[in-house]
């Protein structure tokens, strides 16, 4: 669509601008501000440039948690986007089960973080949970409060019930906005079902699953809630992922000046692939 | 919802959703029979498998559900797909005690005032975004986008001394404000997709026809994209309806959220599981009736209305 070049929309925007700046610009003037300066009490304090950020940099603790992080986010991601595709090959497309479908599938999305953790809490435990249960059964000992296998287990298990549903959802309308049309001539075509998906819908769904795989990354790097409900990062550190280990320095610990610099360092590996993300889709819609 | 009910609605949905995808295989023209065994095989295949996907999905809430229903003592006596003793007194306790149930209503209050906000300061924005170029509005976008990116970990802090230093923590609207960090952002991304839907002729036409801007945009426009508003408006219940880092970091008493009140379950005398099942239970509820609203659009609305 042509756009109008016009400076007034910048007063349809300025709300917008004013309450975001509010709650991000504030906040992260002083985060900098924390970052360069050695703060004892509010009235001592002492600017040490880029102390903190080298004292990050090297953090052996921060390391194990952005890799940590890292093999998290590309773990949920293998098995979280496959198996949305196929869940949303399957949702029935008409009717009052298409509708009862779509509602099912999206609730874990509305329940609250914390309830998430409880929810694996008390379905992960041997003793009160039946998939805990099950795995014992199985004549497996499991305990995600002490084996650190188990609790990354329950911890991708937990995610991937979460969140597949999103996957599913976007590729569902993905999906739906390919015209019958399509599949008329892929009939007459005697296509297969394989072919159908490689030639007709998979490049259909190449926008949604940007979309998707992207907010996943983010979304997952950004995890804080669920496993600190579920396992409060351990045992030992083996699910302290990057915001836990982060509030733990910032809250847990007052050391605020290394923790504004991690803060900045995390909001920047972010910012980058966010820009991917925007240049990426402003490039497809160009293309349309 | 009680259980056995819970079961039959399960089985029915199985039935209407095999009934759904029957429909939608069934061909108009006489075709090859073995095309017609392969597309019934996979049409039966895709039933299984959807079933199978749903009692999986639904298995960890179902068994919340039931041990909500359970006295502490069944609940740790062993495992049961039924509560023996069918019992209401963890509802009970939470529904006759006001510092449990004012969790829900200090959530819902700032959950509609952030779902209020968004939306009013979203929607001229989207539009001017959607319809107009102007002096850095790339860049005004991509930054709106990273904000809805930012951990809120990394806020934590500056967030509480923020809202402290200007008298508002431990209030409704400190937690409505910052949820609006992501929820703002997100509307706007969501609005402008739908917007972006709507040709552009149909403002030119009704400015030739002497509409303002103002009385346009509210009578025209808006019922326009009446269902993109909707879509908005449950995601933004949801992303602030599900958040607890910022909303409980914000409040202390008088606002504090449901999500940090349940941890009070936790005791010396150990945990209380069927309380903390039936608080989980009762947060799940407002999603489930919100969602019914939005059921038709939800997936355009997580595709950034970019479909």
């Amino acid at each position: 669509m042509t756009k109008v070049e016009n400076n007034k929309a910048w007063w349809l925007v300025l709300p917008v601008f004013l309450i975001v700046a509010f709650s991000a610009i504030i906040p992260l003037m002083t985060v900098v501000n924390y970052s360069v300066q050695d703060i004892f009490d509010p009235y001592t304090r002492y600017f040490v440039g880029t102390e903190w950020f080298k004292q990050v940099m090297l953090d052996e603790r921060l390391h194990d948690a952005l890799i940590r992080q890292f093999i998290f986010s590309f773990t949920i991601l293998a098995i979280e986007i496959p198996l949305g595709i196929m869940v949303a090959l399957m949702m029935p497309t008409k009717g009052k089960g298409a509708s009862l479908a779509l509602i099912l599938v999206a609730i874990p999305l509305l329940i609250p973080w914390n309830v998430v953790g409880t929810i694996w809490q008390i379905f992960g435990r041997a003793d009160i949970g039946l998939f805990g249960a099950m795995m014992a059964e199985l004549g497996i000992n499991y305990n995600y409060a002490s084996e650190p296998m188990h609790a990354w287990l329950t911890v991708v298990l937990m995610d991937v019930w979460h969140w597949t549903p999103l996957v599913a959802l976007l590729c569902y309308s993905g999906l739906r906005a390919i015209p019958e049309v399509y599949y008329q001539a892929a009939r007459i075509d005697k296509a297969s079902r394989w072919a159908v998906f490689r030639y007709i819908q998979l490049p259909k769904l190449t926008n949604v699953l940007i979309i998707g795989v992207l907010l996943r990354f983010m979304d997952s790097f950004m995890i804080y809630t669920e496993p600190f409900v579920l396992t409060g990062g351990g045992p030992g550190t083996s699910t302290t992922f990057l915001s836990q280990s982060l509030v733990q320095q910032a809250i847990g610990q007052f050391d605020l000046g290394p923790a504004a610099a991690f803060s900045l360092v995390y909001f920047l590996i972010i910012l980058l692939v966010c820009w991917v993300f925007y240049t990426t889709i402003m490039h497809m819609q160009k293309d349309k | 919802m009680s259980t056995s009910s819970s079961i039959t609605s399960q089985r029915s949905s199985e039935e209407t959703i095999a009934e759904g995808s029957y429909s939608s295989q069934a061909p108009q023209a006489p075709v090859v029979s073995l095309a017609e065994r392969k597309a019934r095989n996979a049409m039966w295949r895709g039933r299984i498998g959807m079933t199978v996907y749903l009692i999986l999905l639904l298995m960890p809430i179902y068994w919340l559900l039931n041990m909500s229903f359970k006295t502490n003592t069944e609940i740790l006596s062993g495992l049961s797909f039924f509560p023996e003793n069918f019992t209401l007194e963890n509802y009970a306790k939470i529904f006759g005690d006001p510092t449990w149930y004012m969790g829900y209503v200090n959530s819902i209050i700032y959950v509609s005032m952030n779902m209020v906000i968004s939306l009013l300061v979203a929607l001229p924005a989207a539009y001017a975004f959607s319809r107009y170029k102007f002096v850095g509005d790339k860049h005004m976008f991509f930054w709106l986008l990273s904000n809805r990116m930012a951990p809120p970990a990394v806020f934590l802090l500056p967030f509480f001394q923020l809202y402290s230093s200007v008298g508002l923590f431990d209030t409704h609207i400190a937690v409505a404000l910052a949820h609006c960090l992501f929820n703002v952002p997100l509307a706007v991304w969501i609005l402008e997709g739908f917007m972006s839907g709507v040709p552009r002729e149909i403002d030119e036409t009704a400015y030739i026809d002497g509409y303002s801007f103002p009385k346009f945009f509210v009578k025209i426009f808006l019922p326009l994209i009446r269902s993109g508003i909707g879509v908005t408006a449950f995601f933004c219940f949801m992303f602030s309806w599900v958040e607890l880092l910022l909303a409980r970091t914000l409040t202390s008493v008088d606002a504090k959220p449901i999500g940090a009140i349940m941890t009070r379950t936790v005791s010396a005398s150990g945990m209380d599981w069927g309380l903390l099942a039936a608080a989980g239970v009762l947060t799940i509820v407002p999603g489930i009736l919100v969602i019914y609203f939005v059921r038709n659009h939800v997936a355009k609305g997580f595709a950034l209305g970019r479909v």
